[in-house]
């Protein structure tokens, strides 16, 4: 086999076409597994999540859990797929270490959600990618094969044998790997969204394969296909199924011939090579599972997921935009996570005013989670609040800077709720207002007093100003401020100068 | 139909079972008799019938009761260890695997 | 009769409940009188495990429960378990040598209903090889002997267990059935057993065999004590997904009605000595056709004379797909079994090979080594049918088969409440009279695979002997959760004869 040659390219050369298809395996995030009691936590030391169902110990048997069922058809509504009234759990025979029953409990002819479809926008370009199906199985454990003391062996670790799967097939729809990424971050955060995975990629909870070929531009049928597994992250699914075009097209410039099979992606040399444990043509003697019955779905049971599922992103921005008359940016931005629509609306919802919060979250707040690299709901501010603080400001008690001096002290705890109230109470924040000086002067006879004053001073700033120097008239701004300590509403100490000068 | 040795070895790879060349001879003669027999299913006409499930679909509709996801389970790796052909470190040990 | 006089194990379990809350006998006296009886009788190789102290440990709470008041029918009263129910602290091997020195950290739920009525476990029995078996000669320790000619087979693959009961080595035992496992060999052991409904015994902490077929029962003298154990071993399963839900519609309450059977003198609306009047036995004529040796087919018209004489219709009904259970049977089966026997891979427990090259090959050579011929054989057969481009013409068309065989049953119900007819072609054969051709071995059970592969009720009942002096039984099969009504005719059956109370000479 030829090396690719070096200095890549970005998707396809002139005269080909790439054709990708992925099949992601979603963990979805149930307090159990799949067919078992077990929990299904991550870290734990190895075999003590995994009972004897999990290892498959003489009769026992599997006993499906609710819980993925129900996420399964969230995923089916969201979508837009068909959450199939009778799907069916059939066995897939292949004897690996890993495997503790010598077959996975996965889904073939009837799978739990058929069809629906996933828009990505990339460049600024719409496009949809449709599913072909989505269905449920149980994962495998690990192999394990360094810090073990005897030597030439590798040691198996079941605790992840069992955990909920949700495997969801594209059709051949994406045409570079730029694209291919695009989906699988739209899916990401269509799952995490959805709250049925927790999307942690390094744990292995968020996985994709994909199925990549190549053919002349104009030809109508498709390309051998090489399967390409173990991508862990965005970055190494764009440069493995970047490797794995140039291989096939310089293969077949070469004379040469793709042969399907599976290939691992190896990130330290970026490149795929052939998996040989996986070479021989595998028959996995599919049949339906003798001890589990047909997964009927009703009507009602899809309803009742119906109404518990969350607003969708899409839905949420036409909302934010339409109803709460937020800019698509502004709406946009807030919608990029649960958390952050979340906490925007639980602001709202406390008494902020919409576009005052959505400044504030997209602004000050949103720039403080990227100093800290933390997560909204790691912020030491809760969105009720934030709701108070921004109250402040509309209600002209503090400034922007008071109120951004108000937020520090929050975080850093020098505020703090008390007793055991989780929120900290107006009074609370009416005390450190006051104690940190930060009330700002809105009653206009008390500005009124101190401008006086100020003009009296300062005689020679107000000739200045009747003479035409504009400039006289800010630093007479400015001692107004001064003389209030910086509380003064700045607004209404323009709007009082103004007029006791042209007086 | 009949098998020849090939099928076999096919099958003793698939079922991972190491097979004799003596047993090979004999397991083939073994498997073309039971197929013999079982050939008389192809003539049954079966169109439009659904394979049966569970017996007792035959009465009644039968469907998968799920259980609610609740951990039941706390840890007893010892005793469901116990049997290990041999472990280190809470893990059962195998020859390398190769990937 | 003289049941006062006669020795314990020849006592029903009603008698012995009597014996036990008399304080004629204490749990502990039984369960030491029939573990001495079994290690006498330790060649007819019945047992595969006894622990003596486990045994006793058990005999002595029970003999607290009853000091204290606090018994069911059961408590107190031996019995042993084939050795496919896994169990805590005896060893599990399902006759094989892959699972030589297995010992499950958990109670199957059947052994676990019957300690929590308080029974008292005797050991584990012998058994074909994963319940693979019409012999008992695929047990990786050794065939069974039949009590009645140590140079016979047993039957099987509950071969143990039916021995177990003939010779009196234990009261009660269980078995499992998947295609005739608890009939067969209790027609050859000349006792008395039933294989429930599909769905009515968990089969959680059953080794699998072939999971849409495999189903537990009890097996014992007579129908009243197979009455009572049923009562005691069926029941709903959260563990088991195939466990049939209690549905109104179609749950007899089993023990309501069994019990009922048994406290009164006479069925409701029949006659003394007419009390099966109106019930319609079914006779299927393809139950009765070539292979049927002529003294099994007389001992069953004698039974069928005898249930009319009870006052039951005899009707002619016909099972027409009879003859491709077999055919079916022996694709389903295998193809469940060689997927449910992927587990024994030589990773987690069981046997694994010492020799070998990498983990392939240990997997192979550890599966080579551990599993008998039949076993392997029909982990191959099952592969096949299950393989890419044979799944359809095999195991999808055998499903659909099952179907058909499945409504057979139906529509011969339309015309009779109970069917009846042989168990087995023949009586008891020698060892190794079949052991070379397997397709004759599986034309054994032609009589009682349709039952299973339908999933109903059906069971072996002792209805004469043949001129070697073997027993021979009588199959009743039910509609679904028909049990009540089976086990009541048998009663009234074993009430008028006393084919079931004989025992072998060398037993009494
Ligand atoms: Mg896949
Ligand atoms: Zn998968």
């Amino acid at each position: 086999m030829t090396a690719p040659r070096a200095g890549g390219f970005n998707g396809a050369p002139a005269g080909w076409e790439v054709v990708i298809g992925l099949e992601t395996h979603t963990q979805l995030s149930t307090a159990s597994k799949i067919f078992s009691g077990s929990p299904t936590g991550f870290g734990a030391a190895p075999n003590t999540q995994a009972n004897v169902v999990d290892l498959a110990l003489p009769g026992t048997l599997p006993v499906l859990n609710r819980g993925a069922v129900e996420k399964a058809i969230m995923f089916g509504l969201a979508v837009g797929g068909t959450v199939a009234p009778y799907s069916v759990f059939a066995r897939k025979n292949y004897f690996y270490p890993d495997l503790p029953k010598g077959y996975q409990i996965s889904q073939f002819e009837l799978p739990v959600v058929v069809g629906g479809k996933v828009p990505i926008v990339l460049d600024g370009v719409e496009k949809t990618v449709q599913l072909t199906r989505a269905h449920l199985e149980e994962d495998a454990g690990k192999s394990l094969h360094e810090g073990l003391e005897t030597s030439g062996v590798s040691g198996i670790d079941l605790n992840r044998a069992g955990t909920p799967l949700l495997e969801i097939v594209t059709e051949p729809d994406m045409r570079s790997a730029a694209e291919a990424v695009a989906y699988a971050k739209a899916l990401h955060s269509l799952v995490t969204w959805l709250g049925i995975c927790d999307g942690n990629m390094q744990e292995g909870s968020f996985r994709c394969d994909a199925n990549v070929s190549v053919r002349p531009k104009g030809q109508q049928e498709y390309g051998t296909r090489c399967e390409i597994k173990n991508v862990n992250s965005f970055r190494f699914l764009e440069r493995a199924i970047e490797y794995e075009i140039r291989r096939q097209i310089e293969l077949i410039e070469d004379g040469g011939r793709v042969v399907q099979e599976t290939r691992l992606y190896d990130a330290d040399r970026d490149e795929t090579r052939s998996m040989r444990s996986k070479e021989d043509a595998m028959d996995y003697r599919y049949f339906p599972d003798p001890d589990l019955l047909p997964l009927v779905i009703s009507e009602a049971e899809i309803e009742a997921v119906r109404a518990a599922m969350p607003e969708l992103p899409q839905a949420m921005r036409s909302r934010f935009s339409e109803k709460v008359g937020l800019s698509d940016y502004d709406a946009e931005l807030l919608t990029l996570t649960r958390a952050t629509a979340r906490y925007f609306e639980d602001t709202v919802d406390a008494g902020a005013n919409p576009k005052l919060a959505a400044n504030w979250i997209n602004g000050d707040i949103a720039s403080r989670l990227n100093e800290q690299n933390i997560s909204i709901e790691q912020l030491g501010l809760k969105a009720a609040e934030l709701a108070f603080v921004v109250q402040q400001v509309e209600l002209q008690k503090i400034s922007n800077a008071g109120a951004k001096k108000l937020i520090d002290a929050t975080c850093s705890g020098a505020i703090a709720a008390v007793g055991r109230v989780e929120v900290i109470s107006p009074a609370v924040f009416m005390t450190a207002i006051d104690s940190l000086g930060l009330a700002q002067i809105s009653d206009a006879s008390a500005i009124e007093s101190i401008v006086e004053e100020v003009l009296t001073a300062n005689p020679k700033s107000v000739e200045e100003f009747k003479s035409g120097k504009e400039k006289a008239f800010q630093s007479l701004v400015g001692q107004v401020m001064k003389a209030s300590r910086g509380k003064a509403n700045p607004a209404q100490v323009n709007e009082i100068l103004k007029k006791k000068l042209s007086s | 139909m009949s098998l020849i040795s090939d099928d076999i070895h096919r099958l003793a790879k698939l079922a991972r079972i190491d097979i004799t060349p003596a047993e090979t001879v004999r397991t083939l003669t073994e498997l073309n008799n039971i197929f013999s027999m079982v050939e008389t299913l192809q003539a049954v006409d079966t169109a439009g019938l659904e394979p049966l499930c569970h017996p007792i679909a035959t009465i009644h509709e039968m469907q998968l009761r799920l259980r609610p996801d609740e951990v039941t389970e706390t840890e007893h790796r010892e005793a469901n260890m116990a049997n290990a052909p041999q472990q280190e470190n809470g893990l059962f040990l195998v020859p390398k695997v190769l990937e | 009769m003289t049941h006062e006089l006669s020795p314990l194990h020849r006592q029903s379990l009603r008698q012995l409940r009597g014996a036990l809350d008399a304080k004629q006998v204490s749990a502990v006296e039984l369960a030491e009188y029939f573990l001495e009886r079994a290690g006498t009788n330790a060649e007819l190789n019945a047992f595969l495990h006894i622990d003596r102290d486990l045994t006793m440990a058990q005999a002595r709470t029970a003999d607290t429960q009853i000091a204290a008041g606090n018994i069911t029918a059961l408590t107190g009263i031996p019995i042993a378990h084939k050795d496919i129910f896994v169990t805590r602290h005896w060893r599990t091997t399902a006759g094989s040598k892959m699972l030589k020195n297995y010992i499950s950290p958990f109670d199957a739920t059947v052994v676990e209903k019957f300690k929590m009525a308080g029974m008292v476990c005797l050991g584990k029995l012998n058994c074909d090889e994963f319940a693979m078996g019409s012999s008992n000669e695929n047990s990786a320790f050794g065939a069974v002997k039949n009590p009645w000619d140590k140079s016979r087979i047993p039957g099987g693959s509950s071969g143990g267990s039916a021995a177990a009961i003939a010779a009196g080595l234990s009261p009660a035992a269980t078995g499992t059935d998947t295609g005739g496992s608890l009939r067969q060999p209790a027609a050859m052991c000349g006792i008395t057993a039933i294989k429930p409904t599909y769905g009515t015994v968990s089969r959680y902490g059953m080794v699998a065999f072939a999971s849409s077929l495999d189903q537990g029962g009890p097996m014992a003298k007579s129908a009243e004590d197979c009455a009572l154990l049923l009562d005691g071993m069926i029941g709903f399963d959260a563990k088991d997904s195939t466990s049939v839900v209690t549905d109104e519609k179609y749950r007899t309450p089993i023990s309501a009605a069994l019990l009922a059977v048994f406290a009164s003198a006479s069925p409701t609306g029949a006659s003394v000595d007419k009390p099966l009047s109106g019930i319609r036995v079914g006779v299927p004529r393809e139950f009765f056709g070539e292979g049927l040796s002529s003294e099994v087919a007389q001992a069953v018209a004698a039974a069928l004379a005898e249930f009319e004489k009870l006052g039951a219709i005899r009707v002619e009904i016909s099972l027409p797909r009879t003859s491709l259970a077999i055919p079916a049977y022996y694709v389903i089966a295998p193809a469940e079994a060689s997927s449910n026997l992927s587990r024994f891979d030589g990773v987690r427990y069981g046997h694994r090979a010492t020799q070998y090259k990498d983990l392939a090959d240990m997997i192979a050579k550890s599966r080579a080594e551990g599993f008998g011929a039949e076993v392997k054989r029909r982990i191959l057969v099952g592969a096949y049918v299950l393989s890419h481009g044979y799944y359809d013409a095999y195991y999808l068309q055998a499903q659909k088969v099952r179907r058909l065989i499945s409504q057979d049953f139906q529509e011969a119900f339309k015309h009779c409440d109970l069917i009846m007819g042989p168990v087995a072609p023949t009586t008891a054969w020698k060892f190794g009279e079949k052991s070379n051709d397997p397709v004759a071995m599986y034309l054994e059970d032609i009589y009682t695979l349709g039952v299973s592969l339908a999933g109903l009720p059906g069971m072996s009942v002792p209805c004469g002997f043949g001129q070697n002096g073997l027993p021979i039984g009588l199959q009743i099969i039910g509609n679904y959760f028909g049990e009540a009504g089976m086990l009541a005719a048998a009663h009234r059956y074993q009430l008028a004869t006393d084919w079931h109370s004989r025992t072998p000479e060398a037993f009494k």
